[in-house]
């Protein structure tokens, strides 16, 4: 049986934290947002570009653990090239996922990757890590929405 | 695991470790806890449980203001606190000490209550933990002062060669930690206080991290004002102490208005009690401020010095374990002696909350992140760090544990 730890640290999660995927800012975007954990501390600078109601690109900046970074790089593997709507679809499923203390059975057609942090949800101090860029990439879109439509 | 013995160990250890029965529970599926994040909180012995257990079992009532019985065993129990608190410091009376809710809240009641105005400055340093900066920060936000800070050197302590030009005549206030809660350095109590002295400045020295380690004696750091808290030294949450001395606490206007801070209260105007009451309206943490009282009793009992002796023991052994980690760099002093308990490292290659999770996997509670000390890592380059610190009851064992453990997350994290 997997402990607990190899739940939480699963090897697609380690890959990404090695290796992450969209990492750097990169132009052209319509926002740009930075969003901390203010408990540990760590920060995430991220930027994101629509182009035709679609998640052209979302490029970012992260400092912190290997949970956190992990989930910024699936993320941006999950949204890019999606219409917003789906997008935001995703990150629906990936919060709901998140917020299910380990009793939601997580969707790999959906989330892909992201099913890895299913084993995080069962470590309520580690959610916050987990949700850091996908808060940060909610927000930026939000606003890169208004700054194309205002 | 074998017990290593070292020169400077508490004696009966293992006595003591009995005393804490929270150090007999296990964690992570059985495994013995390892508990070294005592910087961050202390274990509390049984004494300190039964002592509080007891009061609300058999004494409990408002302190002060009931008038009878159980009033006069309450009201008794907490001023005996207030006693024992100022025999831990030796304060000159008793008068002097005040509860507060914690050392956070008695820097802001001084924040609050010493008059600063435009043109005047306060001088902190870029160690302190947050409490000790940003009620500062707000103070000087409000009153126009200008904020200091005293800068680290490479090798964590406080730069001073900057001193005369910081400290200088308009300087209210220079506030700093005696023992840093993230570097562990030891500052220069007297001599910082003798610089506020020198140009008529308030000293405030923040005894968080000092009070449960080191003799702390009031008297002979020459200084204002010293805070510390309650749960680093065995007592329970939820209460703290400001010490001051008594004329400039009579001199200091009220911080919170409320019952048991007055003289007398008509609808135009009151007037205050003096100090320590001022200080402490509404009804305290009674229960809590008893707690406290066995607590400093109980360091005393067993000795300040003896307890300092058996921090530097285990930190310098710290410091070797950690030294044979690959990977390991301590953030701070690496000599024991000039340092406290508390050591704040990286281990290169894995971030500070995956360590803290496979450390916590194997039983051992260490603190990961900035430890309200963001300034401090920012000096370093740093944005967080492990952070292992022990305390009185902590064995050479528990320290292996550690480096082991150190040298399973790098494996598990691949790191050959």
């Amino acid at each position: 049986m997997m402990s607990d730890l190899d739940s939480l640290y699963q090897e697609i999660i380690l890959d990404h934290y090695k290796n992450p995927h969209h990492a750097g800012l990169r132009d052209p975007y319509e926002a740009e947002v930075h969003h901390v954990n203010p408990t540990c501390g760590d920060e995430v600078t991220l930027r994101v570009h629509v182009s035709d109601g679609v998640v052209a690109d979302v490029s970012y900046d992260a400092v912190g653990c290997s949970i956190s970074q992990a989930s910024a790089s699936v993320l941006t593997d999950l949204v890019i090239g999606k219409p917003v709507d789906e997008a935001m679809s995703i990150h629906e499923t990936f919060l709901t996922l998140m917020q299910g203390k380990g009793t939601v059975e997580p969707d790999e057609d959906v989330l892909e990757d992201g099913i890895a942090f299913a084993g995080v949800a069962k470590f309520p101090a580690r959610v916050k890590c987990a949700l850091l860029s996908w808060m940060a990439w909610k927000d930026a879109t939000a606003r890169s929405l208004e700054e194309t439509h205002g | 695991m074998t017990q290593t013995q070292l020169a400077g160990l508490l004696p009966e250890l293992e006595v003591i470790r009995a005393d804490f029965p929270i150090l007999e529970r296990t964690v992570a599926g059985g495994l013995p806890l390892v508990y070294l994040d005592s910087a961050n909180t202390s274990q509390k012995p049984q004494v300190v449980i039964d002592t509080m257990v007891d009061h609300l079992e058999r004494h409990n009532a408002n302190i002060a203001r009931a008038m009878h019985t159980l009033g006069a065993e309450s009201t008794e129990a907490y001023e005996g606190a207030r006693d024992k608190v100022a025999a831990f410091l030796n304060a000159p009376s008793r008068n002097e000490v005040v509860f507060t809710k914690n050392a956070t809240e008695a820097l802001n009641l001084l924040a609050r209550t010493i008059e600063l105005g435009p043109g005047d400055n306060v001088v902190i340093t870029e160690m302190e933990h947050h409490s000790n900066i940003v009620s500062w920060q707000l103070a000087c936000e409000r009153s126009g002062a200008e904020l200091r800070w005293f800068g680290l050197t490479d090798d964590g302590q406080l730069d001073l060669s900057a001193a005369d030009r910081l400290v200088d005549e308009r300087t209210k206030v220079v506030a700093f930690t005696w023992v840093s809660n993230m570097l562990g350095t030891i500052n220069p109590v007297t001599d910082l206080v003798a610089r506020a002295k020198a140009v008529g400045a308030y000293s405030v020295i923040d005894a968080s991290q000092a009070a449960p380690q080191l003799p702390v004696d009031v008297a002979a750091t020459g200084c204002d004002f010293l805070v510390f808290t309650g749960h680093k030294v065995v007592g329970p949450t939820g209460i703290g102490v400001l010490w001051g001395r008594e004329d400039l606490l009579n001199e200091l206007p009220p911080f919170h208005g409320g019952g048991e801070m007055i003289e007398t209260v008509t609808m135009a105007r009151s007037t205050y009690a003096a100090a320590p009451h001022r200080f402490e309206a509404g009804t305290p943490p009674i229960a809590e401020a008893i707690g406290l009282g066995a607590a400093v009793d109980y360091l005393g009992h067993i000795g300040m010095d003896a307890i300092h002796r058996h921090e530097q023991t285990i930190t310098a052994y710290a410091l070797e374990g950690l030294a044979t980690v690959p990977g390991v760099t301590v953030l701070g002093p690496l000599d024991a002696a000039q340092r406290g308990g508390a050591i704040s490292f990286e281990l290169d290659g894995v971030h500070p909350h995956d360590v803290a999770q496979v450390l916590d996997s194997r039983g051992i509670a260490v603190r990961a992140g900035h430890h309200c000390a963001k300034p401090a890592h920012a000096r370093f380059g740093v944005q967080s760090s492990t952070r292992m610190s022990s305390y009185l009851y902590t064995t050479p064992a528990e320290i292996d544990a550690l480096v082991e453990g150190l040298e399973y997350t790098r494996s598990y994290f691949k790191l050959g």
